[in-house]
């Protein structure tokens, strides 16, 4: 049991996570601020950040709606994100082997913050939230079914195992799974569902600044603002590690591996960074059409060919 | 029935930088309709401008707008001088010019940035910000002031351009020439703001013509409106330029009049300062001696369309009567046909596509009892005040 807790919340878990998740938010900052020219933030600041809301900024509750469920669905962000991180980092990161079908787990765990946050969003009472809510609940609909064809297709080229360590293990004695054709498309599908599912640029529309001003988190502040941050720390660690677990022979920490491995995680969140860098904010109707038609085809597309092999 | 929601876009709102009301009522993501309260800006410039002196007035009008601070200037010195009928230095005419111009330029700059950072392209906001950068050194060398250059004055200008500036002048434009090239190609290939703008806010020919829409605006939907060349004042007539129309109407359309907009800005201030180069230095003022009795109106062609002026004189050294009308006051009401069966991401872009400036506009505020909710001073008062004014100045003649 105290093994277990252990997990849960130290290590791979909640503050392992959480702190490796707000040093590459800041990486993230700090590359967009290069690409804007500008300087970028100190390396402390989301720690700064998240402190700030926690200890000193006050909460204020909406007037309206239901106050206990706008309260708890934070505290779910939290543990939906951490339980889902430890059952993706203890097989990457070699520390237990992980059960049969935890994959199918992860996915499902995976979806529980963008769950809370609709569910806080519509207990806020905010018709802005609202709006916000509804985009969320687009968005999850149309990419969640792409993110699972591109798990679909992993099963099948790991030989039909639904083991998240099979999966790992099967990378390295044969080589990542990006390394051919099919890889190569499912890798690019796989970073357009992640940036959704972190709600990035192009696809940020349930938070929405300009639009909506911030939608699904509008009425948060002080301390369940706090979570949702933390929430989001962690979500940007084990997405990108995830995949990379899935498609790029997860991580290795032995030797010089261990620069090996960072620099991959780096890689992929870079990749992140630029695509929210580079593109507009696209409308729910477009990225419903171009998760749905676009990037599901090309997920098909990824499963035919590899099981030609390719 | 669908039961339509209220989505506020303001008083405080990051759509905008200005305090405004736009309330959407939606269906869904749809709005179905649009109604606006502005008014949190109000001032009471043209009061104000009664108190003071002609002189005093030009840094008066130029605080109206804090983007384009010239625009009001120069239609209040086309007023004054039609009253006085003050032909100005040609040396003047340039440097006015060449000041407008400089003005358009960093405007409509500004302009694309804010309309990325509204798409969420804050990529396209950081850059355009950064390019404008070096228009506001030139405006910083020329007047000593990145902004409100106070440059206007009554039968000519402030302060000079020395012709050992001009060289340096060229050569900033030179370079900035080359990075905007960049941006504008930027702006104009990419397939996603595309996706995002075109198509999105059409506003017809018919509509513009019905709402008397002006500037960019007008200009996107196929309507050649240009102040500058349709009543010709400064130095326009002097150099070879010409109006940007496009005729799609929708957003992308106004994006791209603003950005090609630009080049022609650029030209016709290169023409202006080879015209200064032939002028006598320091030859930029009449001596004006009195504003005679009469009246006179000004416009202007600012960035965002066509700034009015009127100007009542009653031989005092103050006007009597200074009316203003700024083109954001037309061109908001175009949001009605804009934003109407848009959805609110649309909306949103459509609201910000006419570069709407609420100080610029705000003349008028109605206030009203809190208890009741009547108003204290209604439109009839008002005009019964106004018509009342008008004839205690004609008594007064």
């Amino acid at each position: 049991m105290a093994e277990q807790l252990f997990y849960f919340l130290i290590y791979p878990g909640l503050l392992f996570a959480a702190v490796i998740g707000a040093f590459l938010s800041w990486y993230d900052r700090k590359i967009t601020a290069w690409v804007q020219f500008r300087k970028g933030p100190p390396l402390f600041q989301p720690f700064y950040d998240f402190f700030k809301l926690l200890l000193v900024k006050e909460t204020i509750l909406p007037k309206y709606g239901s106050k206990g469920v706008f309260l708890l669905a934070p505290i779910f962000a939290v543990f939906g994100a951490a339980i889902s991180g430890v059952f993706i980092l203890l097989p990457l990161l070699g520390i237990q082997s992980g059960f049969q079908g935890d994959l199918i787990v992860i996915f499902y765990l995976l979806t529980i913050p963008s769950l809370t946050y609709i569910i806080g969003a519509l207990a806020s009472g905010n018709p802005l939230a609202a709006v916000g809510g509804s985009r969320e609940m687009k968005l999850i609909l149309s990419y969640e079914l792409t993110f699972l064809l591109v798990i679909v297709a992993i099963i099948q080229k790991a030989g039909l195992t639904i083991s998240f360590s099979d999966i790992i293990a099967e990378q390295n004695l044969n080589g990542a799974f990006a390394g051919n054709i099919s890889g190569i498309i499912l890798f690019i599908v796989a970073i357009f569902c992640i940036q959704a599912k972190l709600a990035l640029v192009p696809f940020d529309m349930p938070e929405a600044e300009t639009e909506i001003a911030s939608g699904i988190m509008i009425e948060y502040s002080g301390t369940p603002y706090a979570l949702i941050k933390l929430t989001k720390y962690i979500m940007f660690f084990i997405l990108p590690a995830f995949l990379i677990g899935l498609l790029w022979s997860g991580l290795n920490f032995q030797g010089i591996n261990i620069l090996w491995s960072i620099l991959k995680i780096l890689f992929v969140v870079l990749l992140l960074t630029l695509i929210r860098n580079t593109n507009p904010r696209v409308k729910i109707k477009q990225a419903v059409r171009y998760f749905v038609i676009w990037m599901n085809l090309l997920a098909i597309i990824a499963i035919v060919l590899s099981y030609f092999g390719y | 029935m669908v039961k339509k929601t209220l989505i506020p876009i303001g008083p405080y709102h990051p759509l905008q930088e200005e305090p405004e009301l736009f309330k959407l009522y939606c269906e869904g993501e749809i709005v179905k309709d649009i109604k606006w309260e502005t008014g949190y800006n109000h001032r009471g410039i043209e009061k104000l401008s009664e108190k003071k002196t002609y002189d005093q007035s030009f840094f008066l009008v130029e605080r109206i707008c804090g983007i384009c601070s010239t625009s009001h200037p120069f239609a209040f010195a086309n007023a004054v001088e039609e009253i006085g009928n003050i032909e100005i230095t040609n040396r003047a005419k340039y440097i006015r010019s060449i000041i407008g111009e400089l003005e358009r330029i960093h405007s409509h700059l500004l302009w694309v940035g804010l309309a990325g950072h509204f798409l969420g392209y804050n990529t396209v906001f950081m850059w355009a910000w950064k390019y404008r950068e070096p228009i506001l050194d030139l405006f910083e060398m020329i007047s000593g002031n990145r902004n409100s250059y106070a440059m206007f004055k009554v039968g000519g200008m402030r302060r000079d351009i020395e012709n050992s500036k001009i060289p340096l002048i060229q050569e900033i434009l030179d370079k900035f020439k080359k990075k905007n090239n960049l941006l504008v190609g930027a702006v104009m290939d990419d397939p996603v703001l595309h996706a995002r703008t075109k198509g999105v806010g059409v506003l017809t020919k018919q509509d513009i013509i019905d709402y008397a829409a002006v500037g960019p605006t007008a200009r996107a939907s196929g309507i050649d409106v240009d102040v500058r060349r349709d009543d010709p004042y400064a130095a326009y007539p002097l150099v070879n330029w010409k109006v940007i129309t496009a005729e799609a109407g929708d957003v992308f359309a106004k994006a791209e009049v603003r950005l090609l907009e630009m080049y022609e800005s650029i030209s016709i201030i290169e023409q202006c300062l080879e015209g200064l180069k032939k002028e006598k230095e320091g030859d930029i003022n009449v001596k004006v001696k009195d504003i005679p009795e009469g009246w006179g109106t000004g416009r202007a062609e600012a960035p965002r369309g066509e700034v009015f002026h009127y100007v009542l004189s009653d031989g005092s050294n103050s006007p009597a009567r200074h009316k203003i009308r700024a083109p954001s006051y037309t061109n908001i009401a175009t949001f009605k046909k804009s934003c109407v069966g848009q959805t609110i991401s649309d909306a949103t872009i459509s609201l910000a596509a006419v570069d709407p400036c609420y100080c610029c506009t705000e003349r008028m505020a109605v206030a009203y009892d809190r208890n009741t909710g009547e108003k204290i001073m209604n439109g009839k008062d008002l005009i019964a005040l106004s018509a009342k004014k008008t004839e205690n100045i004609k008594n007064q003649f």
